[in-house]
């Protein structure tokens, strides 16, 4: 879990990883909007994949590397992405804001410098109830220029 | 409730005999959903992510053999080429993080007459190949289908892969939707093209209880293709012959009206995408000769 090894203990059999990460493991960054995979708030990375935790049964995550936006910002500092979020005005309630920031570090990841419309599609399955998107698209630019190598 | 895993395929199907009403887990992009809403509540999960047999492919007898574990960010990655019908219908699932989990065993478990990858499952004739501690067996796509959300697998059984030609020619897949993603098709349509056997086959989606093909277009345009010589001297098909396929490819389903659309507006829609897909897929061949 963020490069630690974690045990979550009575945990039910029917519970989600996002439950385990909010209820058991005291990390409320990924969020729960929908629990139906709609809307990306509870976006991580499960052995490097970006994914919706609240679609992945507790039992299918033991042993693997799990990635919460937690394990982004490093020692108090947050990452470029989450710097880039806050300056572009990309965050108002912050609802998506934890779910978009794990979908945008991945998406630079495989591509470091996205078109607006890359950038629309890997951000498919994130919603936003309050932007409008159009700063949230702005941040990705400004975190891909900042990150360019 | 217990979660049982698995490691090897044979571990499975041993598990799956001895607990049959265990609900098989893959993506969990259909069965979370299900869960999360306590609309199931199943005595046992069986986990097959730990199943390496299921996240491979490989050739069998000149046929893909595609584990029912691969995720449809891998169809579109390592197989887009050899399946192109299918990776483009693999394009407009969900979104990525849905992509990145789901699989086209997971498609078939959940036999939506919605679901994406059957289309081009249907238009290309897979196979799909489902085992238990009794054996394996192979059934066509087509008599995979039973019903609404019912497919042929026995509840001592597990979809172990699906298997299919890599592409003899162009292939195309469309859907209907009020997005370009995250959408479940309000009506879908696949087209795949095979020259050598002088085959067109189709696959239409979300507009009959099951999935189903569209067998009377797909004679009458060979029909149209094999009166001119076509598929040797390739030329634009007349239009009178491009709007009957369509009209064919409408009749072939059997729609509803429900919430995504009315029955009238699917069948509108299928001879348009039917039209359009064959002429995409016709200029393609005819570019290639
Ligand atoms: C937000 C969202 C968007 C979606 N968008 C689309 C879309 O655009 N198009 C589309 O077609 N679908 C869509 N789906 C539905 C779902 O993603 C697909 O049906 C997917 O293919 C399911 O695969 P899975 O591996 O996640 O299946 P799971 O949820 O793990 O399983 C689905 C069913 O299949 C059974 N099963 C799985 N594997 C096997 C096996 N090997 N043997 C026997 N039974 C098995 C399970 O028991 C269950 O009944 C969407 C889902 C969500 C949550
Ligand atoms: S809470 Fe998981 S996608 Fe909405
Ligand atoms: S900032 Fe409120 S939902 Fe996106």
């Amino acid at each position: 879990m963020n490069g630690r090894p974690r045990v979550a203990e009575d945990v039910w059999e029917g519970t989600n990883l996002l439950g385990v990460l909010r209820e058991h493991m005291d990390l409320p960054g990924s969020k729960n909007a929908c629990e139906q995979g709609e809307c990306g708030s509870c976006s991580v990375y499960l052995d490097g994949r970006l994914v919706c935790a609240c679609l992945v049964l507790a039992g299918q995550a033991q042993g693997r590397d799990i990635r919460t936006v937690e394990g982004l910002a490093s020692a108090g500092v947050l990452h470029p992405v989450q710097e880039a979020f806050l300056e572009a005005g990309a965050v108002q309630c912050g609802f998506c804001t934890p779910g978009l920031v794990v979908a945008t570090h991945d998406l630079l990841t495989r591509t470091p410098q996205p078109t607006t419309m890359e950038i629309r599609e890997a951000l498919a399955g994130n919603i936003c109830r309050c932007t409008g998107y159009a700063k949230i698209i702005d941040a990705v630019h400004l975190a891909a220029s900042r990150m360019r190598p | 409730m217990d979660f049982l895993q698995p490691a090897t395929w044979t571990e499975a199907l041993a598990m799956k005999a001895a607990h049959p009403d265990a609900l098989p887990i893959a993506g969990g992009t259909d069965v979370m959903v299900e869960i999360n809403f306590d609309r199931q509540r199943p005595p046992a999960f069986l986990d097959l992510t730990r199943i390496a047999e299921l996240s491979g492919w490989g050739l069998d007898d000149g046929m893909l053999r595609v584990g029912a574990g691969v995720t449809y960010a891998r169809l579109i990655g390592e197989l887009g080429d050899r399946l192109p019908g299918l990776a483009m219908a693999s394009r407009t699932v969900g979104s990525p993080q849905i992509r990145n989990r789901g699989t086209v065993g997971g498609n078939l478990g959940s036999a939506s007459p919605a679901g994406d990858a059957h289309p081009p499952l249907l238009a290309s004739r897979a196979i799909v190949e489902l085992a238990s501690t009794a054996g394996t067996r192979r059934l066509p796509a087509h008599e995979f289908f039973l019903g609404p959300k019912r497919n042929a697998m026995r509840k001592d059984e597990l979809i172990r892969a699906f298997l299919v030609e890599p592409a003899q020619g162009p292939q195309q897949f469309s859907k209907v939707g009020t997005r370009n993603a995250m959408v479940i098709a309000v009506c879908s349509f696949a087209l795949a093209l095979e020259p050598e056997r002088r085959r067109v086959g189709t696959g239409i989606g979300s507009a009959a209880p099951t999935p189903v093909t569209a067998p009377e277009a797909e004679r009458f345009i060979e029909g149209v293709l094999g009166e001119h010589d076509m598929w040797q001297k390739p030329a634009p098909v007349a239009e009178s012959a491009l709007v009957r396929f369509g009209e064919l490819v409408a009749a072939a389903a059997r729609p509803i009206d429900d919430v995504r659309g009315t029955a009238a507006y699917r069948r509108h829609a299928l001879a348009v995408m039917a039209r359009r897909s064959f002429v995409w897929a016709w200029n393609e061949y005819r570019g290639a000769v």
